[in-house]
């Protein structure tokens, strides 16, 4: 009698085996984030993330999808509408206000400064395509790759910490 | 052995920390990094970070500013 045990756990074997991440002994840990989101908060907590990650000695990957991919074209970076109480543009601006006012550090700083320490920024080839987007019209010396869905995977399995924003 | 200073009073998260690990990263083994801030949790969450790391900690003072002054060897 063929129970229908034995079947789901044959079928299981094929999968990957993805049993905690795959990393190699000596190198350090990983952090990935996909920045779906174009949203100007939401683009903070993507940078301050991956940065205080960099700052503990983690390496950082953020990959930039939908949303999150139109603000890297050139000079757009700090261009979306707050997630909530956006307002028109005035909950923005008063956001901005209070920031300069605690000396935030503006987001294009924040995306040198993630470069600078090593991090990494992929733009989504398959975003790209269907927006029209071409690789001129994004900040190209902030782009480590152009890439798909398998790029963004392999480096999630590496990775112990991974995030949706 | 050389010491480098940071200054980052008056900078905000996440500023303070990144500030310090590009001094870190510039830093020659052996030298002291000294990093003088105002943000109240960079004070905790740069030891942390010099923990993760693997540097050490020279020290955490604060002086009569209220401003923290943290020490780390390369």
């Amino acid at each position: 009698m063929a129970d229908a045990d034995t079947t789901a756990r044959a079928g299981s074997d094929d999968r990957a085996t993805a049993v905690g991440a795959e990393r190699t002994p000596g190198r350090p840990e990983k952090i990935t984030v996909i920045v779906h989101s174009g949203d100007f908060d939401k683009m903070y907590s993507a940078f301050i993330i991956g940065n205080g990650a960099l700052a503990m000695g983690m390496e950082a990957s953020l990959y930039f999808t939908f949303w999150g991919l139109s603000r890297l074209k050139k000079g757009k970076l700090d261009s979306g509408p707050l997630s909530k109480m956006h307002m028109l543009g005035l909950g923005k601006a008063m956001i901005k206000g209070r920031m300069k006012k605690r000396n935030v550090r503006a987001l294009q700083d924040m995306a040198r400064d993630f470069k600078e320490l090593g991090g990494k920024i992929f733009a989504c080839d398959m975003t790209m395509d269907i927006m029209g987007v071409t690789a001129e019209q994004l900040e190209q010396d902030l782009i480590e790759e152009y890439c798909a869905v398998g790029t963004y995977i392999k480096e999630a399995r590496e990775s112990t910490v991974t995030l949706f924003i | 052995m050389a010491q480098i200073h940071v200054d980052c009073r008056g900078e905000n998260c996440p500023v303070p920390l990144v500030e310090t690990r590009k001094a870190l990263r510039k830093a020659q083994p052996g030298d002291v990094v000294e990093v003088v801030g105002t943000h109240p949790s960079s004070k905790k969450e740069i030891p942390m970070a010099v923990e993760a790391l693997g540097l050490s900690l020279l020290g955490v003072e604060e002086n009569e500013n209220g401003e923290w002054i943290i020490r780390i060897e390369r």
